[in-house]
């Protein structure tokens, strides 16, 4: 049977490339390596296609063909004073050069995805730069992972495994082994106090109380792994130590470890919930690690304090630095959203809600990102490439977006399909066709093309490609 | 293809040995040729002009991972800076980091039609190539980051050089690279755990090899490999005072490997490695005597990293720099480290003629541009964006023209900077002819690139042409008339097409991308010895560490035969 080996998940930031694909008659029969997440896209992404392009005729989204589409939507785009091109995150970074360049020949307003997740980290980069690296230099040498507002074993499931504590390094070895004994025990106390609990007759439901203390291993040499959360995620079982934050306070929390590390003292007993004691412990295991490191994901930049959390979050690596070493990176969601920001940075200057509505580059997040444009009503028509604004974005914003002429470039019919006026099918990048994407450490890998496209779908670059010369020929027509 | 005749210039093309002469130049098929006919071709006057070899920059941090998070980082030196679509070419934004369509259209006004992106990490290369395929208007090369690498750590110090050279002969090719870059040797991999080395004597930590051995292999690698460049070294102890010695010592130490005359070595934005004293306060000049040994040595050619006075962006590998850099200024600071590699940092900066440092900085630059005797082994640069953008390449062209320029900017700099410098001693001044060596012929050939830099028959037509009269105007005094000249080509000619009228772009063109692959011996050994052991290095695959040559928009491989 032909295996497709080597493979590159076209799903989460940890954009792993060790897939192994089987493929017979250009059908995936089975998946290797991959988990759970990602094994289901490469079995299940031939459900719900797009199958034809569709243009909106009274109301009704009917069969169109190629060419009639692509001229309706580059008259929408021409006709347009103020379009929105949005997406970007997972398609290729070949597909958002063109991309780029549409939205310059139309003169609109170009914005990816990250505008509603890792944007406010992107802001704090502007305002204090960041410490980080590629993931394998934490497989080789980290020795404290912080996972902080983030829950990688269910959202980036392989992380642990491939780049930080389950993974086996040069300097630093992995800690699975301790991790499955220490599980053993988990479990029978769990068994334990549900007895205690029946027995007793207590309430066998309510939430056990979470030990502050730090367990001996954190004292050890070896890898450590904390998670910082508001609730006890599958991420926090596996760590070697869960601290509990109270809900919109992880600003306080970092400001206080800023203070800790600073040689100050707390006049408080309690920071968001946690005893000093406690932090104080927590502070000098960061200072005595040869190598931490704080992932972080959308529990610190889309709760209170957005940006000024990434802002303490990045202070406080730096300030550990003249400590030890200590570095930090972002949880980015999408195989490419990283790639997105890339490329829009390189041609633009700039990684996300760029306006070219003057000739040139612009940027302020604020009046140029696509949810405050959308708001305040101020564009005209938008076009949708991977990504469903429709059923994320708040309900003012996709109502405002769905009122104007709308293209979609997406394989799969999406809430926000159903709404446009053009659809375009398109083929997944990564799957069936080929391409370049970033992974969350800006490491850039190649997107596999396993098996052929449906006949009637074309890729995210071809589409683009139509839609621009179609753009500068009815332009240079009018003329 | 069109012909075309660049009639009555004053030609400066110092590999041919022409000296101003007035003649006419003509082109073909994209290629300089004895006679074309002058009937069917288009016709130049370039009377009263300048006409030169298109400009080559050796040393000018332009596309990958390290430029780009140097974009992103700085939205304020954006807004200030912006370049308007038009029919012809692609909006831009940026003054000291330029993106990446602004870069190739700035560099081709300014008259160069070759650039080299000086810090690749390997592992990121493929960032690299995707932005130079967006640089248009210039031919480009890339040199990868190899002096940290671990293949090269441990075949060093098992005292392995045909296997390392096997190792770097692999990653020229997977990386598409060009040159051997070696940024402070052993440093970098100390980084990893926040720590650096002292200098080139001492033990990089945990594995057991000093700097000097690093750099004494990898010299020695490039001879086998016979790459057409030599190391391009960014010293130990860049950016510190006192750090001159590192920077002798770092020649010295592969003195023994040079022959017949050619240079085995080249020390990299050199401003950044003459310093003397032992702290800030003391800081005074070393280029009297890095100057004196590379006017006795052979082997050794230079680069300058001129500072000008201005708001820049400092970027390089050196991860243990750039973090005190932060230390010293409080700006916002990046950190990239990359597995098994390298690492890098960037700092924004902003150079005042009213510091003592700055100003100490800026002299030492030019001090050593006119106390090196052999333009051809001394180069313009200003490390860009580091020193300077490279915009400001017409300003330092005027300094090394005229003690008059020299003296004026001396005047507004820090007193006891000026009081401190050598500049006022020297009466040298460049001419033309020596200009035209340190932007292009002697770049050209440290990089042997043989059909550029030079406007001989077969050459590549690159060319570059200036207003400016050099029987009229006289440089030392008229410097102002020089600068504006050279900041706008009259006629920017690439591949034999005009792309550059007037400072303006008339034609937008797709450079070549050149990477050196060398032939060896047997290459499946050592690919299979890299597959065997590539997961215990990084976390990708093998096969999807390579770049495929299709991935280059126009890929141009140089074969070179190993010696291994």
């Amino acid at each position: 049977m032909p295996v497709v080996s080597h493979v590159t998940c076209p799903v989460c930031g940890s954009f792993c490339d060790d897939i192994e694909v089987i493929v017979k008659n250009n059908v995936i029969t089975d998946v290797r390596n991959a988990c759970a997440v990602g094994a289901a896209k490469f079995l299940d992404y031939a459900n719900h296609r797009n199958a034809k392009p569709l243009v909106r005729k009274n109301g009704e989204l009917v069969e169109a063909s190629w060419d009639e589409a692509v001229r309706k939507s580059a008259e929408i785009l021409i006709d347009a004073t103020y379009p929105l091109l949005y997406g970007w995150s997972s398609t290729s970074c070949e597909a958002i050069r063109v991309g780029l360049e549409l939205a310059e020949e139309v003169g609109g307003v170009i914005d990816n995805t990250s505008t509603i997740c890792h944007g406010p980290s992107i802001l704090s980069i502007q305002d204090v730069g960041i410490a980080s690296c590629t993931l394998g230099q934490l497989r080789h040498r980290a020795d404290l992972i912080f996972y902080w507002g983030c829950n990688p074993w269910s959202a980036h499931p392989r992380h642990v495994e491939r780049y930080t504590t389950f993974s086996n390094g040069r300097f630093q070895k992995s800690t699975w082994r301790a991790h499955v004994s220490r599980l053993g025990g988990i479990l029978s106390k769990k068994r334990l106090r549900r007895a205690i609990n029946l027995v007793l007759g207590r309430d066998v439901f309510a939430t056990p109380e979470i030990s502050r203390e730090l367990p001996y291993n954190m004292f050890q040499k070896k890898r450590k792994m904390v998670v910082v959360d508001v609730r006890k995620t599958h991420s926090a079982e596996a760590a070697d130590y869960f601290l509990q934050v109270e809900p919109n306070k992880d600003y306080e929390l970092l400001q206080a470890f800023r203070m800790l590390i600073a040689d100050e003292e707390l006049d408080v007993d309690h920071v968001a919930g946690v005893p000093v004691e406690t932090l104080n412990e927590i502070a000098d295991v960061m200072i005595g690690c040869k190598l931490g490191v704080i992932f972080f994901g959308l529990g610190l930049t889309m709760t209170e304090g957005k940006i000024r959390n990434i802002d303490a979050a990045i202070s406080l690596v730096r300030d550990l630095n003249q400590r030890t070493k200590f570095l930090i990176m972002p949880m980015r969601g999408h195989f490419n959203v990283a790639g997105a920001n890339v490329v829009f940075t390189w041609q633009t200057g700039y990684p996300f809600a760029v306006d070219f509505s003057q000739g040139y580059p612009q940027y302020n997040p604020g009046e140029t990102s696509v949810i405050d444009i959308l708001c305040r009503e101020e564009a005209d028509a938008g076009l949708v490439i991977a990504s469903d604004p429709v059923a994320h974005f708040p309900k003012k914003a996709a109502q405002n977006l769905v009122k104007n002429p709308l293209i979609v470039i997406d394989p799969q019919t999406t809430p926000t399909s159903l709404m446009a006026d053009v659809v375009f099918p398109s083929t997944f990048v990564g799957i069936e066709t080929e391409g370049t994407a970033y992974r969350m450490d800006h490491v850039p890998l190649p997107l596999k093309k396993i098996v052929e496209p449906p006949s009637n779908c074309l890729s995210d670059v071809e589409i683009l490609q139509r839609i621009l010369h179609e753009v500068r020929r009815i332009r240079s027509k009018r003329k | 293809m069109t012909q075309l005749i660049v009639k009555n210039g004053f030609v400066y093309d110092p590999l041919n040995r022409i000296d101003g002469e007035k003649m006419d130049l003509a082109i073909n098929d994209g290629k300089i040729v004895g006679k074309v006919d002058e009937k069917k071709a288009k016709v130049i006057d370039a009377s009263g002009m300048i006409v030169m070899p298109g400009g080559v920059d050796i040393h000018c941090h332009i596309a990958g991972a390290e430029v780009n998070t140097g974009r992103l980082l700085r939205p304020e030196d954006h807004f200030r800076d912006v370049e308007a679509k038009t029919a012809i070419t692609r909006s831009g934004v940026g003054y000291s980091i330029p993106s990446t369509f602004t870069t190739g259209y700035r560099y081709a006004r300014m008259g160069y039609t070759t650039i080299m992106n000086p810090s690749m990490p390997p592992l990121e290369a493929r960032h690299t190539h995707e932005e130079l395929n967006d640089t248009p208007m210039v031919d480009k090369a890339s040199y990868p980051l190899l002096g940290d690498w671990w293949f090269v750590l441990e075949d060093l110090r098992d005292g392995m050089i045909k296997e390392c050279a096997a190792h770097v002969a692999w990653i020229m090719v997977a990386t598409k690279g060009y040159a051997i870059k070696i940024v402070n040797p052993g440093g970098l991999e100390a980084w990893g755990f926040g720590q650096n080395v002292r200098n080139i004597d001492d033990t990089v930590p945990r594995f057991n090899i000093t700097p000097k051995e690093i750099i004494r292999g990898l010299c020695k690698v490039n001879k086998l490999l016979h790459m057409p460049h030599t190391i391009h070294v960014h010293t130990n102890n860049l950016g510190k005072a006192g750090n001159y010695a590192t920077a002798l010592d770092t020649m010295k130490c592969v003195e023994n490997l040079a022959s017949d005359d050619k240079p085995v070595i080249h020390i990299t934005h050199c401003q950044f490695s003459a310093y003397k004293g032992s702290n800030w306060r003391t800081l005074r000049s070393g280029a009297e005597e890095i100057a004196k040994y590379v006017n006795h040595h052979r082997h050794v050619t230079l680069d300058l990293g001129q500072v000008v006075f201005t708001d820049t962006t400092t970027m390089t590998a050196d991860g243990p720099f750039q973090y005190g850099l932060y230390q010293l200024t409080g700006n916002k600071w990046v950190n990239h480290d990359v597995e098994t590699e390298t690492s890098s940092g960037i700092v924004p900066f902003r150079y005042r003629r009213k510091s003592y440092v700055h100003a100490t900085q800026w002299s030492i630059g030019l001090e050593l541009g006119l106390l090196v005797e052999d333009p051809w082994r001394i180069y313009l640069t200003t490390d860009h964006p580091n020193a300077a953008p490279f915009i400001t390449y017409p300003r330092i062209i005027s300094w090394l023209m005229s003690r008059n320029a020299r003296d004026i900017t001396m005047k507004r700099i820090n007193k006891r900077a000026r009081h401190k410098s050598l500049l006022p001693s020297i009466e040298r001044e460049y001419s033309f002819y020596e200009i035209a060596i340190v932007t292009r012929a002697g770049q050209a050939k440290s990089l042997s690139l043989t059909q550029k830099g030079h406007l001989g028959i077969g050459a590549d037509a690159d060319i570059a042409i200036y207003n400016i009269n050099p029987e009229l105007v006289d440089p030392s005094r008229k410097y102002k008339a020089v600068r504006k000249a050279f900041e706008n080509s009259a006629y920017t000619i690439k591949n034999g097409e005009i792309v550059a009228k007037d400072g303006k772009i008339v034609k937008s063109v797709r450079g070549k991308t050149f990477w050196v692959n060398p032939q060896l011996s047997s290459p499946i050994e050592v690919a299979d010895d890299m597959k065997r052991r590539f997961r215990e290095y990084w976390t990708v695959e093998y096969e999807n560490y390579s770049i495929p040559e299709s991935f280059l928009a126009a890929s141009a491989p140089i074969s070179v035969k190993a010696e291994v």
